[in-house]
Order: C-alpha cells, then sequence, then structure tokens
C-alpha cells in the first residue's frame, strides 16, 4: 500500500494525543487537578492539538476535504465513519476536562467524570482507527488481530512518553510516569515484534490463480499489463517495498523503541531525557506506521503480477 | 434510506451522424454523436455491413484522433533546413500558387519528375487517375510495402485475393487457417469472425511466430519460423495429393490443371500452353483421345499424362507438373519439419484433418446455380476449409510464391467461392491477372500529356514491363522493371532512396500523402533521413522540392518543404469506392462515404479536393473544362458525385441515375450524397442466393459483374494454378523473344519466375551469415493502434506508450537475458537497444515488438521525452532497403523479386545484453521542434 | 446508504468469454469514451501527451500465460477486469459518506460523485482493482454498467446495452440478469461453467467469466494421418487422376485403384 504522508501523520499525531489524553483523563480521575495550571494547559494544547492536527492532515488526502463532514453518516458500518463520530463527539468533553482539569474552570466535581469520558472516547477513536485497517480483507498484513492492539499501545506509549516529557519540563517528573512509560513503550515493542511475526508467517491464501480463475487450467502468471504506465491502483494499492529495506525499518523501529525506553529510565537522573525519549518514541511511530503501509500488500496485486497474496 | 437520484436517460448528444471510420483501414461504419457541434461519442453503426454495429479499440478512440493536439492548423512553408521545423506559415493561396508553379513546370518539362506517393490513400481511385491525368507513371500507393504479395500472388492464381477481395465463409467454415495477420487492420470483420467461429465450434488454427492476439485464442498454434510458411503449405500439399485427397472435379472443371503445356526444353514455347488458332488453351479429352479447347463443354478432360498433339508438339497437363513438383520426397512433412519449426506428425495431422473436413464434412446448399459452360447444377457443395493470410506471409522475398503455395492447397481443396471456403467480394473475381496495364513505356511520357492508361496495371509478359531498349527501369521505384516485373502496387518504399541516388534518375518534386516516410515507413531510417536532406555540391536538395499533405505533425512533415495540412476524418467527404479498395461482403457489393461531421476550426482542406484544385490549376484535362475552368469547383464530393470513369460508373455505385434507384450503372445523380447519408453512409447489394457462391465460373453472376461493369466480359475466372505470365519471364531470362533481361538479372528471373509455386529461403538470411545473425525479427500489429497514427493519441498511448522486445525464455536464457534488460539488437545494417521481456508463445528463433511505436522526440506533438521516444524503439533501423550487393556490386531492393513486396520480416539479427542499462533506447535522435503550425 | 440493500433479485452484470477475447481493448476504451461523458464525467487524463500518462479507466485489459497440463508452452489469456458488482461489496460498506451504494433494484454499484469526498477508503476495500481515484474530479469513478445506457429512453432498444458489450467485436462480453436463470447470461455461465474471481473472498460477484476451451492440438486431438500407400505415390495419383475421368466423381479412395499409370503419346 502507498504510504501516504497524510495518513501516516494523522495517525501517530492524532494516536500520541489520544493516548497522551486518555493519561491525562487517568491522572484527573485519580490525581484531580493538574500540579499547576501551565502545566496543565500546555499538555491539554500537546493533546489536542495533536489530534487536531491529526484529524486535519486526515482531511488533506481527501479529494473533496470540504465535503469531509459527510464522513460522520455511515457509522452503521463504516469504521472510518464511526471514527470520524467518535473523534467529534470526544473533542467536546475532552476540550472541557481540559478546562476543569487544568483549572482555568473551577469544578473539580467534574474532572473525574470528564476524565474518565475522556478515556474512553480516546480508547475507542484509537481503537475505530484499528479497524478501519484491520477490517479489510483485502490486505492480509492488516487483516490481523495484532492491528489494533498495536494502534492501541502505540498510542499510549507515545502518548505516556509525552506526558512524561511534559512532566519533566515542568520539572516534577514521578519515577512512577518513567516505568509506565517504559512499560507501554515494551508492550509495544513486544505487541509490534508479535505483529510482525504473525505477518511473516500467516499463509498467503490468495493467489493469482484464484484472482483470475485460470488456475483451474493452470500456473498463471502475468505476460502483459493493461497500460505501460502505472495507474492508480498500481501506485495506490501496488506499492512495495524492498525486503531489505523493510527490515532495515524494521531495525530501525526497535532501536527507537528501545532507545527510547533507555533514555526514559535515564530520566529518573535526568529527567529532561524523557523528552528525548518522547521524540524518539515518535520517530519509532512514524517509522513503524510507515512500515505498516508499505508493507502491506493488497489482493489486487495478484491482477499485476504477484504470485499470492 | 433512499439512493440518490441517477438520471438514466441523459442525452448527452443532440446530433448522430453516420459516417466511416478511419481508424485503420477496415472502414467500419461509425455513428457520430455530437453536442453542441463537439464529438462526444463515437460507436459502430449496426446497419452498417463491415462492422455490423460492433467498434475496436481504436475506432472508439477516434475521438481523440480528432482532438488530437498534434492536428496541422495551416500550410507551412520551409524556411529553414529540411529537419531544422522552422517554418513559415502562409495563406492557402500562396501554397497552391507554389504547389502548381512546382508541378507546372515538371509537367512541361518531363513529367517523370513528379514521383507521386500516397501512403495510407484511402482515395486512390482520385489520386491514381490524378497521377494519369498528371501524365507521370511515378505513382503509387503503400502497397508495395504492405500486401502487393498477397494482392498479386491471388489475382494471378484466381482473380481474387486475401484482405480486401475476398473473405472466409464465415457463416459455414468448420475448419480456418490464418497466416500472418496484421491485427491492427485485419480488425473487426475478422473479430466479429473468430467470435463467430468459436460460438460454432469451427477449428481456428493461427500459424504465426507470435501467439498473441488472435493466435492466444486459435485452437492450434503453429510457432513457425518466419518466412518458412511455404515449406509448411507444401507439405500439407505433399501429403494431401500422396493421398490424392483433393478435389478432382474442382481441377478439372475450374482451374488450368488439365491444360496442356508445351514440353520443348530449350524451345521459346517451352512451358507455355498449347492453343490452337484460336489462341484457345488445350486439355486432351479422354472420349477422342485428341486435344479440344480447355472450355468444351462436351470434353472430359484428362486431369494428368502427357500426350503429342497431332503438330507434333509434345505437351503435359499443368496438374501432372504441379504433382510432380509436390510429390518428391523434399516436400515429405519429415523433410521440412526442422526448417520451419514444426514437428511431422503435426504437419500430417494437420493435412488429415483439412482432408476429414473438406470432404467428409462436405456442404451442399440446396441452391441451384449454372455453371460457365451452361452445365445445371443441383446443389452448390462447399468445402469448409479456409484460410486468411497477409502480412506474415506478404511481408518477406518469397512471399509471392508462398502465397501462390497457400492458394494451390486451397484449390486444390476445391475451397475456393464454395460454400464453407474462401468467397470472392464482388467487384472480384477479375481475370486472373487482370486486364488493365501499367502505362508509361518509353514515349508514352510526354510533356503536358496524360498517360495513356493508368500508372497501376498487371503485366503479364516482358512486353508488358517499363523499361527501354536496354531494359532500364522507367520509373523511379523500377516497378515494373527486371527489379519488380509483377509490381502490382508499385515499391513506394524505395523512391526516396532511388531519387537521392538518381538511380534509375533524378527528380524534381516528391509529392506524398500520408506516408510517414522519415521514420516507420521507411526501412533505414538513418539513412532515408539523410536522403531527404541530402545536398548537391551547388547547395540545393537532390531531391529539390518536397510536397506533402498529412492532418498531423508526424516525423515526415519535418522534412518537407511545403505542407499541406488535411482535415481529420471527421471533416471531410470520401469515398469508399469500388473503383479503388472495396469494402464489399461476399454476399455482395458495397460502398461507402464520410461525410464531414463537424466544420474545421483550424484552416486546413481535405487533401483530395486540394488535389482536384492543384488539377484544375495545373489545367489537368479531367479536372478542367473546355473553357478552362474547373470541372469539380464543388471539391471532391463534386467530383464523387459527377466524375464517371465509364459512361454511367463513377466512384459510387449506389443510388445513381437520375431517379436514384439505379445500381452500379447509371447517370450522375446529384442527390447521390444525401442518398447515401439517408442510408447511413453506405450502399450495400445483396446477391441472390444463385450468385454468391462459384462466381469464377458462375454464368448469372459473370453477366450481372458484366452489367455492373466489375468485368468486361462474361468470361469465367479458371483459376491459374500453373501462372503462365511467370513462364514468359523465365523464357525471356533464357533469352528467347525480343524483351529480355540484361545478363546480370537473368539468374534471378530464372530462378523466381516459376510457374508452378515453390519456396526459396528469403533473401537476407541467404546474404548474411547464419551464425552471426542467427535470429529472425519481426514486428506484430497492436490492435489498438494502427501504425504511426495511434502515439498522439491520449488514450490508446496509455495503453501502449512504449514497447519491449519480446523473445522465447529459453533464447534468452541462453544469452543470459532476463526479464527487464536492456539489450542490443544487431542486424548487417544496423544496431539498437531494447528492453527485453521473456515469454513462452514466440518461436524460440524470433525476436519481436510492436510496430511502430517508437517515435523521434518533438514529433507528434508529444513532450520530449515522452516514453515512445525514450524508451520506445523501431526495427526499422536495422533493415537496409537495399540488399548486400551481389554480383556486379548491384544491389537489388529488400524486396520480394517478382513483386517489389518489401521483405520486412527477412530481418536477421543477433541479441546481446547491452554493457550500457541506462534505461534508454538507443538510437536517439536530435528531438524535433514542435511545429509552429501545430495547434 | 453504505448498509447493504436487501439483495435484489434482478442482478445485473457482465459473463466474458475468456476463450473468445483477443484482447483488442474495444471495450475499454469504448467504455471510457461513453463513461467520460456519461455518469459521474469526465474520465481524467494526466498527462496525456507526456512521459508516464495515465488516467481514470473502468476497464482494463491484462494478458496472462498459463502452463497447461500437457502443453509444453504456456498460453496467452487476455483477460479484461473491470467491477463485478458484488453481492457482498465491502467497497460500500466501507464508505463513511454514503456515496458508494448498491442499488436496490438491480444490484448495480454505483459511486455518487456528489456525495464522494475521495477518501480511497472503497478502493482499498475492492480485491478487483474495480475503482479508480480519479485525482483531477477528486472522487472515486468505476464501472457503472452504463446505468445510464441500458435504461436510456433516448436510446434506441438494440443500443441499451453496456458500452463495452455493444462495442466487443468478438461478441466476448455479455450483459443481462444473473439473478434471473433463464437468461442467457445464466444459461452461458451454466453450460460453459462461469466461476467467479476470489470467491473465497466472500464477496460474491456478480460478473462471471467463462473459462478459455482447452486446445484442440497435438497435444489434445487424436493423432491422425492420411493413408500412406506403398509403392509410387505418382503412379497411383495417375491411377486416380484417370479414374476421376471415367466416374466423373470425386475423391476416390486410393487402395482399391489399380495402378496403371501409363502415359499416352
Amino acid at each position: 500500500m502507498h504510504p501516504a504522508y497524510s495518513v501516516i501523520l494523522f495517525t501517530t499525531a492524532s494516536g500520541a494525543g489520544y493516548g497522551l489524553l486518555a493519561l491525562l483523563g487517568l491522572t484527573g480521575m485519580s490525581h484531580g487537578q493538574a500540579s499547576s495550571i501551565a502545566f496543565g494547559v500546555a499538555a491539554m494544547i500537546v493533546s489536542l492539538g495533536l489530534i487536531t492536527a491529526g484529524l486535519l492532515s486526515s482531511t488533506f488526502h481527501l479529494g473533496h476535504p470540504e465535503r469531509a463532514w459527510r464522513a460522520l453518516s455511515q457509522w452503521r458500518t463504516s469504521w472510518l465513519s464511526r471514527e470520524g463520530v467518535v473523534a467529534v463527539l470526544a473533542f467536546g468533553p475532552a476540550l472541557f476536562f481540559g478546562l476543569v482539569w487544568s483549572g482555568l474552570l473551577e469544578a473539580p466535581t467534574l474532572i473525574a467524570p470528564l476524565g474518565a469520558l475522556s478515556v474512553v472516547l480516546a480508547v475507542i477513536t484509537v481503537f475505530c482507527t484499528g479497524k478501519i485497517y484491520s477490517s479489510l480483507a483485502t490486505i492480509r498484513a492488516w487483516n490481523n488481530g495484532l492491528t489494533v492492539p498495536v494502534y492501541l499501545v502505540f498510542g499510549l506509549s507515545t502518548g505516556a512518553s509525552l506526558l512524561a516529557a511534559l512532566t519533566a519540563l515542568f520539572g516534577n517528573l514521578p519515577a512512577f510516569l518513567v516505568y509506565l512509560s517504559c512499560l507501554l513503550l515494551a508492550l509495544t515493542l513486544a505487541l509490534k515484534l508479535a505483529y510482525w511475526r504473525s505477518i511473516d508467517s500467516a499463509p498467503r491464501t490468495h493467489t493469482i490463480e484464484a484472482a483470475t480463475g485460470l488456475g483451474r487450467i493452470g500456473r498463471v502468471s502475468q505476460w502483459e499489463v493493461p497500460h505501460t504506465s502505472a495507474n492508480y491502483v498500481q501506485t495506490e494499492m501496488g506499492y512495495a517495498v524492498a525486503r531489505k529495506h523493510a527490515r532495515k525499518l524494521r531495525r530501525l523501529v526497535v532501536l527507537a523503541l528501545c532507545l527510547a525506553i533507555g533514555l526514559m529510565l535515564a530520566a529518573l537522573v535526568a529527567p529532561l531525557a524523557a523528552v528525548l525519549a518522547a521524540l524518539v518514541a515518535l520517530v519509532a511511530a512514524v517509522v513503524e506506521r510507515w512500515l505498516f503501509f508499505a508493507e502491506a500488500q493488497h489482493v489486487v496485486t495478484l491482477f499485476y503480477g504477484a504470485r499470492a497474496a | 434510506m433512499t439512493e440518490p437520484f441517477v438520471n438514466t436517460s441523459p442525452r448527452t448528444w443532440d446530433e448522430v451522424k453516420t459516417t466511416t471510420c478511419y481508424m485503420c483501414a477496415c472502414r467500419c461504419g461509425i455513428r457520430v454523436h455530437l453536442k453542441d457541434g463537439r464529438v462526444t461519442y463515437i460507436d459502430g453503426n449496426p446497419a452498417h455491413p463491415v462492422n455490423k454495429g460492433v467498434i475496436c479499440g481504436k475506432g472508439a478512440a477516434g475521438i481523440m484522433q480528432h482532438y488530437s493536439p498534434a492536428r496541422l492548423s495551416k500550410p507551412l512553408l520551409r524556411v529553414g533546413e529540411r529537419g531544422s521545423g522552422d517554418f513559415r506559415e502562409i495563406e492557402w493561396e500562396e501554397a497552391l500558387g507554389l504547389a502548381t508553379q512546382w508541378l507546372s513546370e515538371v509537367r512541361a518539362k518531363d513529367p517523370r519528375k513528379l514521383a507521386f506517393f500516397t501512403g495510407r490513400d484511402q482515395s486512390q481511385g482520385l489520386t491514381g487517375w490524378w497521377a494519369t491525368q498528371f501524365g507521370t507513371p511515378n505513382y503509387a500507393a503503400h502497397g508495395g510495402f504492405c500486401s502487393v504479395n498477397m494482392a498479386a500472388a491471388g489475382l494471378y492464381t484466381f482473380g481474387g485475393s486475401f484482405w480486401e477481395f475476398g473473405e472466409p465463409d464465415w457463416k459455414h467454415t468448420r475448419y480456418f487457417m490464418l497466416f500472418g495477420v496484421a491485427e491492427d487492420h485485419a480488425s473487426n470483420p475478422i473479430k466479429k469472425a473468430l467470435g463467430q467461429l468459436k460460438e460454432r465450434g469451427a477449428k481456428i488454427v493461427s500459424i504465426n511466430p507470435i501467439r498473441t492476439g488472435y493466435s492466444a485464442i486459435a485452437d492450434e498454434w503453429i510457432g513457425i519460423r518466419p518466412g518458412t510458411d511455404g515449406l509448411f503449405v507444401g507439405a500439407l500439399i505433399h501429403e494431401i495429393v500422396s493421398a490424392q485427397r483433393i478435389d478432382g472435379d474442382y481441377l478439372l472443371r475450374y482451374t488450368n490443371s488439365p491444360w496442356l503445356i508445351i514440353e520443348n526444353p530449350g524451345g521459346e514455347d517451352d512451358g507455355l500452353f498449347a492453343r490452337n488458332a484460336q489462341g484457345s488453351a488445350l486439355i486432351w479429352d479422354g472420349h477422342s483421345s485428341s486435344p479440344m479447347p480447355a472450355l468444351s463443354p462436351d470434353a472430359a478432360p484428362k486431369l494428368m499424362g502427357r500426350y503429342k498433339l497431332p503438330d507434333g508438339r509434345r505437351v503435359v497437363t499443368a496438374f501432372t507438373l504441379i504433382a510432380e513438383r509436390f510429390l518428391e520426397p523434399e516436400w515429405a512433412p519429415e523433410n521440412i519439419a526442422a526448417r520451419c519449426g514444426v514437428p511431422a506428425e503435426t504437419i500430417r495431422r494437420i493435412a488429415a484433418e483439412l482432408v476429414r473436413t473438406a470432404f467428409e464434412e462436405e456442404i451442399a446448399l440446396d441452391v441451384p446455380w449454372t455453371d460457365h459452360l451452361g452445365r445445371y447444377h443441383e446443389k452448390m457443395i462447399g468445402r469448409p476449409v479456409s484460410m486468411h493470410a497477409m502480412r506474415g506471409i506478404s511481408a518477406h522475398s518469397n512471399g509471392f510464391q508462398t502465397c501462390r503455395t497457400i492458394h494451390l492447397l486451397q484449390i486444390l481443396l476445391g475451397t475456393i467461392d464454395v460454400p464453407g471456403g474462401f468467397r470472392y467480394k464482388p467487384p472480384f473475381p477479375k481475370p486472373a491477372p487482370p486486364g488493365v496495364k501499367p502505362a508509361g513505356k518509353p514515349g508514352q511520357v510526354k510533356p503536358n500529356t496524360p498517360l495513356p492508361g493508368p500508372p497501376l496495371g498487371f503485366v503479364a509478359a516482358p512486353a508488358d514491363l517499363l523499361v527501354d531498349a536496354e531494359g532500364r527501369p522507367q520509373r523511379i521505384d523500377k516497378a515494373y522493371s527486371w527489379d519488380a516485373p509483377l509490381a502490382a502496387h508499385g515499391l513506394m518504399h524505395m523512391v526516396i532512396t532511388n531519387a537521392a541516388k538518381k538511380d534509375p534518375y533524378g527528380i524534381d518534386v516528391l509529392f506524398m500523402y500520408m506516408a510517414n516516410m522519415s521514420w516507420n515507413s521507411a526501412m533505414n531510417v538513418p539513412d532515408t533521413i539523410g536522403y531527404l536532406t541530402q545536398k548537391e555540391p551547388d547547395g540545393s536538395y537532390t531531391i529539390p522540392k518536397i510536397i506533402y499533405s498529412d492532418a498531423y505533425a508526424s516525423e515526415m512533415v519535418h522534412y518537407a518543404d511545403l505542407i499541406l495540412p488535411d482535415t481529420t476524418y471527421l471533416e471531410r467527404w470520401d469515398c469508399v469506392s469500388l473503383l479503388d479498395r472495396p469494402i464489399s461482403e461476399a454476399d455482395g457489393p458495397a460502398d461507402s462515404i464520410r461525410q464531414p461531421v463537424t466544420e474545421p476550426d483550424r484552416d486546413v482542406r481535405p487533401f483530395q479536393t486540394v488535389l482536384l484544385d492543384i488539377g484544375a490549376r495545373l489545367g489537368l484535362p479531367g479536372m478542367t473544362r473546355n473553357d478552362g475552368s474547373p470541372r469539380y469547383p464543388g471539391g471532391y464530393p463534386d467530383y464523387i458525385v459527377n466524375h464517371e470513369r465509364a459512361p454511367g460508373i463513377g466512384p459510387l455505385a449506389g443510388f445513381r441515375g437520375a431517379n436514384g434507384r439505379a445500381q452500379g450503372r447509371g447517370a450522375p445523380n446529384p442527390d447521390q450524397l444525401q442518398a447515401y447519408i439517408a442510408n447511413g453512409c453506405h450502399w450495400f447489394h445483396e446477391l441472390p442466393d444463385h450468385m454468391k457462391y462459384y462466381r469464377h465460373v458462375n454464368w448469372a453472376y459473370l453477366d450481372w459483374a458484366t452489367f455492373f461493369g466489375f468485368i468486361a466480359r462474361p468470361d469465367p475466372v479458371i483459376h491459374q494454378l500453373y501462372c503462365e505470365p511467370l513462364q514468359k519471364f523465365r523464357l525471356a531470362a533464357r533469352g528467347h523473344g525480343s524483351i529480355v533481361p540484361p545478363a546480370g538479372h537473368r539468374q534471378r528471373i530464372a530462378d523466381h519466375f516459376d510457374p508452378i509455386p515453390f519456396w526459396y529461403a528469403p533473401f537476407e538470411g541467404e546474404l548474411v551469415a547464419a551464425e552471426q545473425y542467427p535470429l529472425h525479427a519481426v514486428t506484430q500489429r497492436p490492435m489498438a493502434m494502427y501504425h504511426s497514427w495511434g502515439s498522439q493519441n491520449a488514450w490508446l498511448r496509455q495503453i501502449l506508450g512504449r514497447n519491449w522486445l519480446y523473445m522465447a525464455r529459453e533464447l534468452a536464457a541462453r544469452h543470459g537475458i532476463a526479464d527487464d534488460d536492456w539489450v542490443t539488437v544487431t542486424s548487417h545494417h544496423g544496431r539498437i537497444k531494447a528492453q527485453a521481456r521473456l515469454m513462452d508463445g514466440v518461436n524460440p528463433e524470433t525476436v519481436w515488438t510492436w510496430n511502430a511505436i517508437g517515435k523521434r522526440s518533438g514529433a507528434w506533438n508529444l513532450a520530449p521525452g515522452a516514453d515512445e521516444s525514450k524508451q520506445g524503439f523501431l526495427l526499422n533501423h536495422l533493415i537496409s532497403e537495399l540488399l548486400p550487393e551481389r554480383e556486379g556490386g548491384y544491389r537489388y531492393s529488400n524486396s520480394d523479386p517478382v513483386t517489389g513486396q518489401a521483405a520486412w520480416y527477412d530481418l536477421r539479427v543477433r541479441i546481446e545484453k547491452a554493457g550500457d542499462q541506462q534505461p534508454a533506447s538507443e538510437p536517439q535522435f536530435a528531438a524535433l521542434k514542435t511545429l509552429a503550425g501545430a495547434s | 446508504m453504505t448498509s447493504l440493500p436487501s439483495p435484489s433479485a434482478k442482478k445485473l452484470g457482465l459473463v466474458i468469454d475468456l476463450d473468445t477475447c483477443v484482447g483488442c481493448q474495444a471495450c475499454a476504451t469504448s467504455c471510457k469514451e461513453w463513461n467520460t461523458q456519461g455518469y459521474s464525467a469526465p474520465l481524467n487524463d494526466v498527462n496525456a501527451y507526456g512521459s508516464n500518462p495515465s488516467g481514470t479507466w473502468l476497464n482494463r485489459i491484462h494478458g496472462y500465460e498459463v502452463e497447461e497440463a500437457g502443453q509444453a508452452q504456456r498460453r496467452i489469456v487476455n483477460f479484461p477486469r473491470s467491477c463485478l458488482h458484488c453481492e457482498e461489496p465491502a467497497c460500500v460498506t466501507v464508505c463513511p459518506t454514503g456515496a458508494s451504494y448498491k442499488r436496490a433494484e438491480d444490484g448495480i454499484v454505483l459511486v455518487n460523485p456528489e456525495t464522494c469526498i475521495g477518501c480511497k477508503l472503497c478502493s482499498w476495500a475492492c480485491p478487483y482493482g474495480a475503482r479508480e481515484y480519479d485525482q483531477n474530479d477528486g472522487v472515486m469513478k468505476k464501472c457503472t454498467l452504463c446505468v445510464d445506457r441500458i435504461y436510456n429512453d433516448n436510446l434506441e432498444p438494440d443500443d441499451r446495452l453496456p458500452a463495452c458489450v455493444k462495442a466487443c467485436p468478438t461478441g466476448a462480453r455479455h450483459f443481462g440478469d444473473l439473478g434471473d436463470p433463464d437468461s442467457a447470461v445464466s444459461q452461458l455461465v451454466a453450460e460453459r461453467g462461469g466461476y467467479d474471481l476470489l470467491p473465497e473472498m466472500g464477496y460474491k460477484p456478480v460478473n462471471k467469466y467463462l473459462p478459455p476451451r482447452p486446445r484442440r492440438d497435438g497435444a489434445t486431438s487424436r493423432p491422425e494421418a492420411l493413408p500412406k500407400p506403398d509403392g509410387s505415390a505418382f503412379d497411383r495419383l495417375f491411377a486416380w487422376a484417370d479414374r476421376l475421368l471415367s466416374t466423373g466423381k470425386t475423391p476416390a479412395r486410393a487402395a482399391d485403384i489399380d495402378n496403371s499409370g501409363k502415359l499416352e503419346g
């Protein structure tokens, strides 16, 4: 699949933003109001900023962004529509939560319920994002039980890293948050490795013989493409990354996640290392997401000569 | 939820006009849909006899051809050097004045110094007549590099031919053999027919080195080695003759098989038909044991035997000689197999299948008819075996004899114009060969005087040749000389070379229409460009003036001096005439017109109208009235309606006479074009059932055809299995007669003018070292492109924007070549670089590519560096228009020695993986300037 | 909208005969031509006269090589590919806007160009590559089964066919109601063993493909050859020719002819 930067940016940024939001909601539920208005405002700006930037970026790849509102209508069948609906639904409570949690609005009793609501909606939004991909039977690498967990855990781990970085910048990084971030980053790494193992070992059940139906005669191979220049289907769905290159990038993701964990642990002694850790974790998320697309083979490639998908 | 409203009855047009397609040479009927004067949609006309409603990939893309940005928009006059692309836009008056001035100078001095060649012309009825009126013999269209081997072999054998002059009986045939057709313009009729054959379960056998397109759906594919089809067919003949499974009745009645041939070795009449005092050929009557005229109704001719005539001459029947040849063991399948790459058991099986289908699946239509001798036949007996062949046979230097071999096979099986066989399309059959002779002998070409006859015709004896007393060619292309005696269509591929070499003489004006002679229509492109730009010591061009008419900015436009921009096919009148290349069906004659469905938005004029205008300005007799005014002031449509070739016979056969009801023959009808338009722009006359078969000998048909002016007399067209005209040339080569070939030509004539079909190896393969050039290289015609025209078409060039060099996997493996490697292809003449693609369905000794995809950068208004020029390539650069030097240093053209047909497919090459894997084809030519005149 | 309607009785679709398709591109250009001025027009082109020209096409023709049992060489099969108007079209259900829908009346799958936001998700959901994004218009385009032809009152009844079907010179494309077991197309599918593409994906395509028939060549036909009698072939032929005259009938079998080929004169 063609790795479109708008979509990569959208899913990583909004994932981190929702992860951060969920953790802030949990913080509000457990600790009440933010330690300072400045910290509260900064954290909410980062969270909602990433979510907003992500959502805006997602409209960049639309042919008709001005019609984006229509995407809210088909929640009965479409995970994309559901994602849009939940994202819109989440925005109000999240903003309200930010106002009361940061102390801009004095309503301590609302912090916990709004926090809880934000947590739930943030998680559902990322869940929907994951489902958009995992529900596509046409793409084996996405149509996988680990797709949604990976989306969720990436959101949480990058969100936690961002929270750690923010608290460090405000000089009050708790050790607990370091351990939580490390745990989530490690879980991310574990799930991603499991995901890769899963997609690498999953049998390619669809064949060029079944796609063309010519398997009833014998083995099939492509002779002539329909048109001599690549068409939309080939550039959008036929994108393929070189195996060697993919391996290199996978190693980069693993290294970046390990580095993020290391840096996060270093924050125990030098708190500002958490900022670096968060940045490295975000880089890992972007590279992972690029690979998520680039490594995914679409069934339609069978018609263009792939043996199996 | 409700579904959105969909307008399921939009009216996307406000007008529909019928006309005739020009996206290839099939000339299907189309319906052009227009909205506010703009073409919006083109589909097939269901009422049209050629395509019956279907349309092909090209035809439906005609809209993009019509709106191509490569269209020329105004007359151009060259101001820079040839090839520089520096032109000045001029007005039509200046253009026509210049053309008239150049041409009138030539006509007043020596009309031969005009070479008028018209490429993919569909108006040869007009252009040939114009040349006649001008007085130059140097006229032809593109047939010489296309199909003249087919046309001549058929016309000299049975008075018809493959392609436009006949077609298989698609409705009844059960076994169809298809030899190498050009799938771009053997389009809808064959496609429709293949679908029909599939539906009926008829067997389709394709003989083609490449298994794409039609071959891909054939029931059996024979991946033959190029140029060896004659061997394959000869082996089939060997088989069926050996087993006596041939149609004896058919041979006796309708062919010259029983005709008596004089056996007088060394004599001047050796090999000629024994004739009586009245000139009639003789047969040996079995009842009386004496010779009788061939067409005696009461005779019982002997098919085989040697006899002594009462006057003492020894004679033999033609069939005896044919049988003696093909019974030779050299024709046995096992002795042929290795050379043509077809296993002997396959040849034997196909021979058996042919025989089984022809004789055990005999058809008998309940249609009584009477033959030329007045014999009444209760039924029309059919043998459902049919064949079709084209470029794959034609484009070899042995193509004429190979095609004759195929016709021999058809006729031995009794399958010409019988139910299930190969059928004539009226106006064919014509006499074999047709009677018209080429004009242009010494003394026939005079200043300011028309030729006494048409420049193209059919020579039947050396006396018909256009040579001087020393045997030198009289035409610029050397057609009808000893180089190419039966050159029925001329040799367009030799004009530029010969003119530049002044061999046989230099010319003053080269006038061409719709022929991309500086690119894909030329053999040897680099040298051709050199000839077009070659200068004399005084700095003038060797070919002093070049006038060119085309609708589009093709590569050729850049090398002309005066450009007359033509319209697109949707902007003009045309007639597809029975006097030219007919669109008839086997069931009856048909012709058609084009009408302008939209007005040009550029300052362009239809070439045919321009030609008539120039003719009138030159004062050509047929084109002016006695007072000097133009005879056809209304241009081409005026000519179409009012021109008469013979009394009552004009370009269009339908809706003639004052009331518009006459067919074939009738006074000009001023409302004729309107009548055509009302009838969907075509006319078709279905023959009654008793005239639909056996027309070469069908009394009723021959009478009718005589009335229609198709033939001069209702004489039967007896199939000339033994081709006496060839023997006359052979006798001349042996020194007999007053017109004999110069010494250097004699052996070649003697060797190739065999009156009985035979096979010889294609010339190029014989002249170059096989170990150096072990492979064959040929092109195939992509169905969605017609010659070079498709690449300017925004849709078609997406389908095929570049080409690859295809080869068999085993061949590639031998050379260490993988898919998409760049390879060099080297011939004795040149070298190209191209990208390889591997496949299975190709003869293992053959490499191939799609025809005419490669473009010169800058041509056709494509962006420089377009795929066609960067990765695309032509095989033309590898092909020499001249054969390597032979004895005496003379270089014959790379053509069939009988007809002069260009031998494109004789090409021999070797391949290597290129050292330079840069993704660009070679050679790359300097980019042409985008023409200012292109809109 | 993107909820699928209850299955329609009428299932309009195409049946494509791979035994007859010569790969001529008539269906592709006719489709492009009609649809660039029909429903959801135009079908745009990019770099139309430059390098890498590409455009929006609703029908594309592939060429495949297929190995065959008993055959030394692979055969080439031409393979037109367009929307199959599936009964379970995920391209419809994933659409977030409702622009993609399956008609309740006849099962045709359409995209409403007025409401499509161009998110491309439907093209990801389609295993058949049937949907092409038009980058000039910013909406998804696909085969409409010429919904604006097949019901078009302004066309002659004989012309109310999808443009590709009407164009197809070999008659390899058939249009009809595959929901009606008695329709000509259903009969054809039954006779010729028409099949679904990627049936295991569960999209239930309506369009069917008819498989190429087995070849009838040396690998599949019974070996046969004409009789090869002993002795001189010429003499036998001569005898046969001689007998032609006496009986006036042809062809005679060689075996029972007495070999007496004597030349006269």
